[in-house]
């Protein structure tokens, strides 16, 4: 068997007595890939997500990078393995500058810890360029309380993007984003596939998501119900499948 | 079922990509930067320049600015840590008995003819210990700062009023040695304790604003969740701060202590008030993510000369408070008038 760039086996998760994941087994592969998880809401792909990004620990469950069995899996760590993620709420910190958002929690530092900020700020103008942002407004010093949400969520993905991931992480990267907005996004993950970076998203928006995808996988109330590639299925036998999940689960009356 | 529809047309990312725009040069991003402490600075001058013109006889006068540096330097210590912990979301009331319990730590080792220097290091670390037990309580048992540290406040009070037996120590020995010059001597009537305290004050302003502390101060005050996203250690962080409080503290007690010569059970309690007063009134707003150390500077400095500005005008003592209360409050009232307009 190929080597997996990762692998979750038997993950399980609860808040109190909900259960959030039931036995989760998730993999990405070696090869660079999109993937796109959908669901209902309350089926568990926001905190799959988590799980996968260490912000949430499992309950049970392990975790493999490179087919080696990482314990202890936190956000330091997959950061280490490469993984970057861009949350929902995008992360932002609004009040202060671009470039601080960028470097946030791994400043580029000098003589005793201080900050190279003139670095920090060329470096932030170059990525916010490269994803298209093209304001005349904004430098790197603005803050980014001053941006549009499009433009926040650009922030936050020029950040992702700095630190040549190998696994991109996109929590619902559309919602509240035009459809413009939406498209430069999308744009953004398959440039960043073509450049070696796998990417899992959340989408509610199913023909976005096939658009974009090769892989799919659709949740339901914590568990994984279906796995399926691009080529086994189009937009319409989806949209089919999440309805036929939605209404099986749904109690007698 | 969704209608066909045209795909929009793909922004071109291999395209040379348009220029951002430049940073803001010169005065305009001058004032941009530094909106909080200009704004600070226009309340002081504002005040300087009334008290002037109702008591000239006083406020130009040198000598009354010799009277007001020799108690400057405490409240500009403590507030310029202070901000520190304000902008990481917290807010800590026990200064005041640490200023208290440093001094002690300082006078009774110097009694007991320890080196002054080394006292002064233990007074820095009983600070720094009391500093770090705040921040536990705050970031590990989950508790309010507002209230655990009040808490503290009381129960440090408590803890000098039992240890001493509501007795002072007198720190007279200890005049004109070379170690009281060093830290509360005058250099041709300059008092040398606001050299400490505006160099106390410049690394504080460094570490603010240049210093990855700093900057991660900013961060977790402005978004504790985005903080704790982005790797950074929320808890460390604010535990850090309430540590700087405490050392600083430390610092402004063996200070106060030499400067009064005398430790007293009641030591740091008047400072409570007029140094959080000098924290907001120097710009610095109360819901974190931002502030300034330069400015809390000048608030203190505001709030120093409040007092003697309200006696070389001729009003009468009794209405110290009341002046003290409404020049907060408008202090307060124009910074939010300055604060920038953001999109929610």
């Amino acid at each position: 068997m190929e080597t997996r760039f990762l692998e979750l086996k038997n993950i399980t998760k609860s808040f109190g007595k909900v259960s959030a994941l039931d036995r989760v087994n998730f993999f990405i592969k070696g090869e660079p890939e999109i993937v796109a998880l959908i669901g209902d809401n309350g089926a568990g792909k926001s905190t799959l997500i988590k799980i996968i990004s260490g912000v949430l620990q499992p309950d049970s469950g392990e975790i493999y990078v490179k087919d080696e069995k990482v314990d202890h899996w936190s956000v330091v760590k997959a950061r280490a393995a490469r993984i970057e993620t861009v949350y929902q709420d995008r992360a932002l910190v609004v009040q202060q500058t671009i470039a601080r958002n960028i470097f946030m929690g791994r400043e580029k530092t000098g003589f005793l810890g201080f900050v190279r900020g003139r670095e920090q700020s060329v470096e932030s103008d170059r990525l916010m360029r490269t994803i298209g942002f093209t304001s005349q407004v904004f430098s790197s010093d603005s803050v980014v309380a001053k941006l549009s949400g499009g433009e926040r969520g650009g922030v936050a993905i020029a950040r992702a993007m700095y630190f040549d991931a190998d696994l991109l992480i996109l929590d619902e990267p559309t919602t509240a984003l035009s459809l413009t907005e939406s498209e430069k996004v999308f744009d953004f993950v398959r440039k960043a596939k073509e450049g070696g970076t796998s990417c899992i998203f959340i989408s509610h928006n199913i023909y976005h998501a096939y658009d974009v995808a090769e892989r799919f996988i659709i949740l339901d109330r914590g568990r994984v119900v279906r796995e399926i590639d691009k080529e086994h299925t189009t937009a319409e036998q989806l949209v089919r499948d999440l309805q036929e999940i939605a209404h099986s689960g749904r109690r007698p009356a | 079922m969704m209608t066909p529809r045209a795909k929009p047309q793909r922004p071109d990312l291999t395209a040379p990509p348009a220029k951002m725009g430049e940073p803001r040069q010169g005065i305009v991003a001058f004032i941009d930067k530094n909106r909080r402490a200009l704004s600070a600075l226009l309340v002081f001058a504002a005040m300087m320049l009334v008290f002037i013109i109702l008591g000239p006889s006083t406020f130009l006068n040198p000598l009354i600015y010799m009277a007001i540096f020799r108690t400057l330097p405490i409240p500009i210590i403590l507030t310029s840590s202070l901000v520190f912990v304000i902008v990481e979301g917290e807010i800590d009331l026990s200064f005041g008995s640490i200023v208290g319990l440093t001094t002690w730590a300082f006078a009774a080792t110097a009694v007991a003819g320890w080196n002054p220097f080394f006292s002064m290091v233990f007074a820095l670390v009983v600070g720094g210990c009391t500093g770090f037990l705040n921040g536990v309580i705050v970031t590990r048992l989950g508790l309010s700062s507002l209230v655990s540290t009040l808490g503290m406040s009381f129960l440090l009070r408590g803890l000098i009023h039992v240890g001493t037996q509501g007795n002072g120590i007198s720190l007279t020995f200890l005049n004109d040695t070379p170690f009281y010059n060093a830290s509360v001597g005058s250099v041709w009537g300059f008092p040398v304790h606001m050299i400490w305290g505006l160099a106390f004050a410049a690394v504080a302003m460094l570490l603010f604003n240049y210093h990855r502390f700093g900057v991660h101060i900013c961060c977790v005050g402005d978004n504790p969740q985005s903080s704790r996203e982005m790797g950074i250690n929320v808890a460390g962080v604010k535990t850090l701060a309430f540590i700087y409080v405490g050392i600083a503290s430390g610092m402004a007690g063996v200070l106060s202590g030499l400067n009064n010569q005398m430790f007293y059970p009641g030591s740091g309690e008047d400072l409570l008030m007029p140094v959080l007063a000098a924290t907001f009134v120097g710009g610095t707003p109360t819901w974190g993510g931002v502030g300034t150390v330069v400015g809390a500077v000048i608030g203190a400095c505001s709030v120093g000369v409040i007092e003697a500005g309200i006696v070389a005008a001729g009003v009468s003592h009794l209405y110290k408070n009341f002046f003290y209360g409404l020049i907060i409050i408008l202090a307060v009232g124009g910074h939010r008038l300055n604060e920038p307009q953001y999109r929610i």
